[in-house]
């Protein structure tokens, strides 16, 4: 069914793009300028996201204390705090500032997405490519493999394969990897296979130039703009899988992340306490960065299919 | 043959290409765990007996093309080993919490379809209007929404501030269902479901209305909406009978992923209201290292899965029969 849904868009919806490599990519860059002049939803996420890296740089000189530091005040733990003038969003059940928590929290967050964002848009456009160039045997082995993946459950697999391999960041990032890039390899190759017979890559063949740099210097650029598509997307899952994980308590033991204070706050008791000031805070961070991811897109995809923009 | 035959058999090869391989996967991320192998099928506390039958039934004394013959054999036939905590068959424990992952993906799922489909609709209707706008940014917001941060406000609200519903669990300590029709039935059994059930309806409502809302928008533009308009049938008519239908059928697409996303996302929501059901149970394997019932839940999730995918192709091939054709073209 996936074929028919790809076929179908194949038919439907012709991307525009343009012709010579350095167009194309001025075209993948430039049109991010171009995007946010015109869509406000990517400009508010484009705002989102300077805000966040913005606290992921600078984020332990701005904390107003140690994340993982008990508050005492003469020697009494100042667990519990609603919010208050020292404690903007008061302290957690064993004292722990929750607005310093939250923004140590920016930093994993985007490492998270954007090192598996990277991963998902390489792997996925380069099998892609290959999967749509050469077609034949090779397309047929690398779409089964996507068929296997997406078959395998996403989150139960993250888990697993963290659980074995050890709670770190990276872990997580590289099961997700191993995962997320079936979407995009799916979407690229479609579009590959389109690209494949236009005159100037045509051209290219005829006058001698071998299969990979066919792919790489004269196809490659023409798809871009749609890896920047599917890698913006990316971040977004990213965030969100690597919240889930630490939630479930599978997450970076050193590391406070969204994900972590959630499942700190909620194993806790934060919630029968009515604790809102603890977990509304960081759950609504990871909205706003998954949020960014999805409105960037969308710009994105109105650069590539200008139909849509009617709507 | 016929086409539908030859597609049938097609796509059943694939589904079983897709379990194997699964299968295989599983095998080797257990095999591959640093240590002995037989770790992961023997816990030090089982009796010498116990763990002389495991190691014969699972050949862990044997070289490793044996051991995955036999794993295969094993999977085949349900045998997923024995449990280190519960001490019973994996299989049995994975059946008894089978249907409360069933019944809270099913409704959810129906819900959030239903719902979808019908704000969808309605958006692509008043295109461009204040209400259209509002949709978008709500729908986009509740797809950004972590499931276990929506579950902890219906939570933290609706089950402790207003103690309206049960913070845990699928029924009140103590109940015994005759039969499903009994306990799909009771109030309790609702009071229970409602927080869960709606927490995964929320996340997965946002793809099928953004989904029938451009599909509506699409077919808005096509000659046959224009000619319905044009014979003069009431504006609702034309959205119905015409619109609507026909921009239903990309949606049973979406079925599938929302399937995955739904198994997926029931691994956090069941965690979040401790609902009894296979995804809670792979998270606690997981956690208290019982290898034998992680392999079991996950190798169950994943046949939830493709079955499922496997099922809405099917039907999608009825529903849609230049898909069953074109496929043969192709090949």
């Amino acid at each position: 069914m996936l074929d028919a849904a790809s076929a179908r868009s194949e038919l439907t919806i012709e991307p525009v793009v343009p012709v010579g490599r350095r167009q194309a990519i001025a075209t993948s860059l430039g049109g991010t300028v171009g995007i946010l002049r015109r869509d406000r939803f990517a400009l508010v996420g484009v705002v989102i996201y300077i805000l966040f890296i913005f606290m992921a740089i600078f984020g332990p000189a701005l904390a107003p204390h140690d994340p993982q530091m008990v508050m005492e005040d003469d020697g009494i733990w100042l667990t519990n705090q609603p919010p208050s003038a020292q404690f903007p969003l008061g302290t957690t059940n064993v004292g722990r500032d929750i607005l310093s928590q939250l923004i140590h929290g920016a930093r994993p967050a985007l490492m998270v997405g954007l090192s598996a964002a990277f991963m998902v848009a390489v792997v996925g456009t380069v099998v892609g490519l290959i999967s749509g160039y050469f077609g034949g045997r090779t397309d047929a082995i690398l779409m089964r493999l996507t068929d296997i993946g997406f078959g395998i459950p996403f989150l139960p697999f993250v888990i697993v394969l963290v659980a074995f391999l050890g709670p770190s960041i990276w872990n997580i990032v590289l099961a997700m990897g191993i995962l997320l890039w079936c979407d995009t390899a799916r979407i690229i190759r479609s579009q590959v296979l389109t690209v494949r017979e236009r005159a100037f890559v045509q051209a290219a063949k005829i006058s001698g130039a071998s299969d990979w740099r066919t792919i790489f210097l004269y196809i490659a650029p023409n798809i871009l703009s749609l890896s920047f598509l599917y890698g913006t997307l990316a971040i977004g899952w990213a965030i969100l899988t690597e919240a889930s994980v630490s939630f479930l308590g599978f997450g970076d033991p050193a590391v406070v992340s969204w994900g972590f204070m959630l499942q700190d706050a909620y194993v806790s008791q934060a919630l029968a306490r009515g604790a809102y000031y603890w977990f509304v805070p960081p759950g609504i961070c990871i909205m706003l960065a998954v949020m960014a991811g999805f409105f960037i897109g969308r710009g994105y995809e109105e650069l590539l299919f200008p139909r849509l923009r009617e709507r | 043959m016929p086409p539908r035959a030859v597609y049938f058999i097609r796509r059943l090869g694939q589904m079983i290409l897709v379990l194997w391989a699964i299968a295989t996967i599983l095998f080797l991320i257990f095999r591959l765990m640093p240590g002995n192998p037989l770790v992961a099928f023997i816990d030090p506390t089982f009796t010498a007996e116990q763990a002389e039958a495991i190691s014969r039934q699972f050949g862990l004394d044997q070289p490793l093309p044996v051991q995955y013959g036999l794993y295969l054999k094993n999977i085949v036939t349900g045998n997923f080993g024995t449990s280190f905590f519960q001490k019973e068959p994996v299989l049995g424990i994975l059946l008894e919490v089978f249907p409360n992952t069933i019944l809270l993906t099913g409704i959810s799922l129906t819900a959030a379809y239903v719902f979808g489909v019908i704000a969808g609709s309605v958006l692509a209707w008043r295109r461009g209007g204040k209400l259209e706008g509002a949709g978008i940014v709500f729908a986009l917001m509740t797809r950004s929404a972590p499931e276990f941060f929506v579950g902890m406000l219906a939570l933290a609200f609706f089950s402790f501030n207003l103690g309206w519903f049960p913070s845990s669990g699928v029924a009140s300590p103590g109940t015994i269902y005759d039969s499903v029709f009994q306990q799909l039935t009771s109030a309790d059994f609702w009071r229970h479901l409602a927080l869960p059930a709606l927490t995964l309806a929320i996340y997965l409502q946002g793809l099928p209305l953004l989904l029938m809302r451009s599909n509506m928008l699409e077919v808005l533009d096509e000659d046959f909406v224009t000619m319905a308009r044009m014979t003069g049938l009431p504006e609702w008519r034309v959205m119905l009978s015409h619109a609507a239908r026909n921009a239903l059928l990309p949606i049973v697409t979406a079925l599938t992923l929302g399937i995955g996303y739904a198994i997926g996302g029931n691994v956090i929501v069941e965690t979040v209201f401790s609902w009894p059901g296979l995804g809670r149970v792979l998270v606690r394997a997981v956690q208290s290292h019982d290898y034998p019932l992680a392999q079991g839940a996950f190798f169950l999730i994943a046949v939830v899965i493709v079955g499922l995918n496997f099922m809405a192709d099917i039907i999608y091939s009825v529903l849609d029969p230049r898909v069953s054709t074109a496929r043969q073209e192709v090949a």
